[in-house]
């Protein structure tokens, strides 16, 4: 039964850090490239945290920066300072 | 004298920002200043129950928008200044850029005034500025893709005359009537077919194969526009599903309302974004990714996902969506085979695949492009080195709901045509599929009023009853349309790269 | 040294789009204001009757009484397009956001007297229900306005007053150290207290108000040009010269902000009234039904806060507005 959940990004350097992030936290999360896009897949759940992406980027960050680089996305949406969260809940 | 004052985060920053801005009205009745929430039967009993989750400020929103805006307009105007048309795969591909051009930046400034409509008319106010930030934001994209464009008129056909045959031309009442239809709706069904079905099931499709197709084929304006806008429909996206949960939660009541659009706008999005699978599978000299392809993954693998979870609130799949995964495999061909025999009465040109295009969809789609498609491009291909390049005479039948030329076929059997009928007060609508059928004999009222081109032709309301008269009201010049090859754009193109080889 | 580069001339077909062309003459190039505002509302071929007005087309004309050649002439002089706005606003709020942190940091609203405190938390707080009245209001006209300067400029304006409701609501906050409850005693006061009352009925009235250019005169003419100078030119005077100095590095951007949309309101107004006796006998009459009742409200809010100076504050708000009717040709 399909349970991905995904968040596209666009692939430029803004978003390697988040991108670096998402795959050192989701450990199912698979990565499609193309065209001037990434594609991440994770089954039912896929987070993005600040802190993580801090570390990567070496600077603080504000997770409502994704929004510059954000393309696409599927599933239910938590967010709040720390973390993006998307989910799946059946 | 530095303070010690009580830090807010994003959430209780939204909260108190906007908090109790609203008020319930006593010198007018409460229905009287919101006269449009209730007729369609949706029942509300708590709009305060309505969580936003982006929390966008409009000090947040400035900044961010502004900051996308000054990147993406150093693209546009490098654009011009380097004259990057030049740079892209070949002038096919402009076609597609075309399509985009006459027949969806019209539904952005519908999203546009559309949503304006739902941010004065819902009652709650936190789903009233969600609509207010998305009709801005569907202005910005209705102006930015006219400035990217903008640049492409200067040298291509096909862009000029937009904003007649926009309303006009018989192919773009495909995504006319599509947008009306839900802009004439009430708000409710207006946003589950907009920002739900649309945006949060199928404009994946749209956007993500395409503008990555952009970058694929140098097109640095619809790349940068396109991947942009997409940025706000992420937050569009979640409009949509957060509003349809919304609805389901609030009452019993809604959950059969909101499921009969879902299987309206599920076909009806399905059947409009057959002409984008059809630009992405034929127009994109450079291939990134096939209907077929496009279709497992936006929808058998996340828009099944998606309905799953909402199984939880007694929704199921949408009607029909056995059919249109079964028609993965043929319906971009029929779109084209059909494109190309009328593309004399359009402002496109079109073309037959090369070998190598052929080899492409061949592995794309299999035996049944090989047995059925792929001959009949052959044979259209002979006619054509005799000279006899193959263009219908008349205009075809369309159907009365998506109004789509008839060419389609029954879904057991890609080679009998179909076409079905429903009389109401005595006249016959004729439609292109049971998904279709089920629209209009669900609202005969309002499908009958549709505007159905080649009937106004014959009858001579479009300048006369011939093509020629009707290419005329539309000022579509014998150059802009028909055959690519040896076209105009062709021409230039060829000088272009001519010139280009002697530096 | 300077390094010559030639490159090759790429030859144009046609300077712009057709109706733009149509528009403006032949050969004349467009600016991207002129690009996105001409000829982009759909004009025909109309499919189905609106469910929720059957009686008209989904774009119609007939939805203000207002008569036009050419609704397209009802330009924005500022000519903002999405990019162009939000870059100003973000610039705007940026030196803005400035302001409110210093005096926040700096505590400075802290020092003031008593009364002045009143005054914000009584007059400016509950002020910002008003706006978000005028961000309704905004939105009725760019959902029915006619064709796409006003319904673009709206949208703007509509955008402009949400900001500004959320800018009287952290005055508030600076003045409460983000204490909610300055937030619900102001919306009490704009409930029931009868100094507010005047002025919620005028703009519940307006809510109901169908035809968008009567809307847009009373809005953003008549209730912004009396209620505007009322609160961010007269009672900001008062307080900074009562010792509230920091409070004008608050409201500096309302300042700035109505003069720049008036611009756009006056423009309008001015166009419409122009084209036809009919459409200035309309307007004037529109005014004469409205003025007295926005001139009441906001007598009870200048009674409260003025006392003895009442009078005259009010006499100077409406000299001006009358000195700018007659310049529009709304007043004889
Ligand atoms: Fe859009
Ligand atoms: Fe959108
Ligand atoms: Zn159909």
């Amino acid at each position: 039964m399909p349970e991905n959940v995904f968040i596209a990004l666009q692939n430029t350097p803004e978003a390697q850090p988040i991108i670096e992030a998402i795959v050192a936290d989701n450990d199912n999360a698979v990565v499609n490239e193309s065209p001037g896009m990434v594609k991440i897949d994770c089954p039912k759940r896929l987070v993005l945290r600040r802190e993580t992406v801090e570390e990567k980027l070496g600077q603080e960050f504000n997770l409502q920066d994704i929004h510059l680089t954000l393309i696409s996305l599927s599933g239910n949406i938590d967010e709040d300072e720390d973390e993006f969260v998307l989910h799946w809940d059946f | 004298m530095a303070k010690n004052q009580r830090r807010l985060n994003l959430s209780q920053k939204y909260q108190l920002m906007t908090r109790g801005l609203d008020w319930e009205t006593t010198y007018q009745p409460m229905d009287k200043v919101f006269p449009y929430d209730k007729y369609e039967g949706i029942k509300i009993t708590d709009w305060d129950k309505w969580q936003d989750p982006f929390r966008l400020t409009m000090d947040a929103y400035w900044k961010y928008q502004a900051e996308k805006e000054r990147k993406l307009y150093a693209i546009l105007d490098s654009v011009v200044q380097n004259n990057s048309q030049q740079n892209i795969s070949d002038a096919r591909y402009l076609n597609a850029v075309k399509i985009w051009m006459q027949g969806v930046t019209p539904l952005e400034y519908a999203a546009f005034r559309g949503f304006n409509m739902l941010g004065r008319g819902f009652r709650g106010a936190g789903a009233r500025v969600a609509c207010q930030f998305q009709a801005i934001d569907e202005m910005r994209h209705y102006q930015t893709q006219v400035h990217a464009f903008a640049h492409y008129n200067k040298f291509f056909n096909g862009f000029n005359q937009h904003a007649r045959i926009r309303d006009r031309a018989w192919y773009l009442s495909i995504p006319k009537s599509y947008f009306e239809d839900a802009m004439t709706a009430g708000p409710f069904e207006f946003i589950t077919a907009i920002s739900f079905s649309f945006e949060y099931v199928l404009t994946n499709l749209l956007f993500m194969p395409f503008v990555s197709g952009a970058a694929h084929n140098g097109d640095m304006a619809t790349t940068t526009f396109g991947f942009s806008a997409q940025s706000d429909e992420s937050r569009h996206m979640t409009l949509g599903l957060e509003i349809v949960k919304f609805m389901l939660e609030q009452h019993e009541d809604n959950v059969p309302i909101v499921q009969e659009w879902l299987d309206k706008w599920f076909w009806r999005g399905y059947r409009l974004l057959g002409l984008i699978g059809t630009m992405m599978d034929y127009m994109l000299p450079k291939k990134v990714m096939s209907w077929r392809q496009a279709w497992e993954i936006y929808w058998e693998e996340n828009g099944v996902a998606l309905f799953n979870d909402l199984a939880r609130y007694g929704i199921r799949m949408p009607k029909h969506h056995e059919t249109a995964t079964r028609e993965k495999y043929r319906i971009t061909h029929e779109f084209w085979s059909t494109i190309y025999q009328f593309s004399h009465a359009t402002a496109l040109y079109t073309w037959l695949p090369d070998e190598e295009e052929m080899d492409w969809l061949c592995a794309e789609y299999g035996e049944l492009f090989e047995k059925l498609y792929k001959p009949r491009y052959e044979y259209w291909r002979e006619l054509d080195a005799r000279g006899e390049r193959f263009f219908q005479k008349r205009l075809p039948v369309v159907c009365n709901v998506c109004q789509i030329p008839i060419f389609h076929t029954y879904p057991d059997d890609p080679c009998k045509n179909i076409c079905l009928v429903s009389e109401y007060k005595g006249t016959k609508h004729q439609m292109c599929s049971e998904g279709c059928k089920d629209i209009f004999d669900r609202e005969p009222e309002k499908y009958c009023q549709a505007y159905i081109p080649p009937q106004q032709i014959y009858q001579g309301n479009c300048g006369g009853a011939t093509l020629e008269d009707y290419r005329k009201w539309l000022h579509i010049r014998d150059e802009d349309a028909g055959e690519y090859y040896g076209s105009e754009d062709n021409q230039l193109w060829e000088k272009w790269q001519a010139e280009a080889a002697r530096v | 040294m300077s390094i010559d580069i030639k490159t090759a001339a790429v030859e144009e077909k046609r300077i712009t789009f057709d109706h733009i062309a149509r528009k403006l003459g032949e050969g004349k190039k467009p600016n991207r204001y002129q690009e996105v505002v001409f000829g982009q509302q759909p004009e025909e071929v109309f499919h189905y009757r609106p469910t929720w007005d059957p009686e008209r087309e989904l774009y119609d004309v007939r939805r203000t009484a207002i008569q036009m050649q050419d609704f397209e002439d009802l330009l924005d002089p500022r000519q903002y397009y999405y990019a162009t706005y939000v870059i100003q606003r973000s610039r705007q709020q940026e030196s803005q956001e400035k302001n409110y942190s210093v005096v926040e940091k700096r505590g400075l609203l802290d020092n003031i007297s008593d009364e002045l405190k009143e005054n914000i938390k009584k007059v400016v707080v509950p002020f910002r229900h008003a706006e978000w009245g005028a961000n309704m209001n905004n939105f009725h006209i760019s959902s029915y306005g006619f064709q796409t300067p006003i319904a673009s400029a709206a949208t703007m304006q509509g955008m402009d007053r949400l900001g500004n409701a959320q800018y009287l609501t952290r005055i508030g906050l600076i003045l409460s150290e983000n204490d909610p409850a300055i937030l619900d005693e102001a919306k009490e006061l704009w409930l029931h207290d009868p100094m507010w009352q005047g002025l919620r009925k005028v703009i519940e009235d307006s809510f109901v108000i169908e035809d968008w250019f009567e809307l847009h005169l009373l809005q953003n003419y008549l209730l912004d040009g009396v209620f505007h100078p009322l609160l961010f030119q007269h009672l900001e005077n008062h307080i900074v010269t009562r010792g509230g100095a920091a409070f004008a590095m608050l409201t500096e951007l309302f300042i700035d902000w109505y003069a720049e949309s008036r611009r756009w309101t006056d423009a309008t107004i001015k166009v419409a009234i122009d084209e036809s006796d009919q459409n200035s006998k309309l307007m004037q009459s529109w005014t004469e039904k409205w003025k007295p009742e926005v001139v009441a409200a906001a007598q009870r809010i200048a009674d409260a806060v003025f006392a003895d100076q009442s009078e005259e504050v009010m006499r100077s708000i409406l000299d001006e507005l009358d000195d700018r009717s007659r310049k529009l040709g709304l007043l004889n």
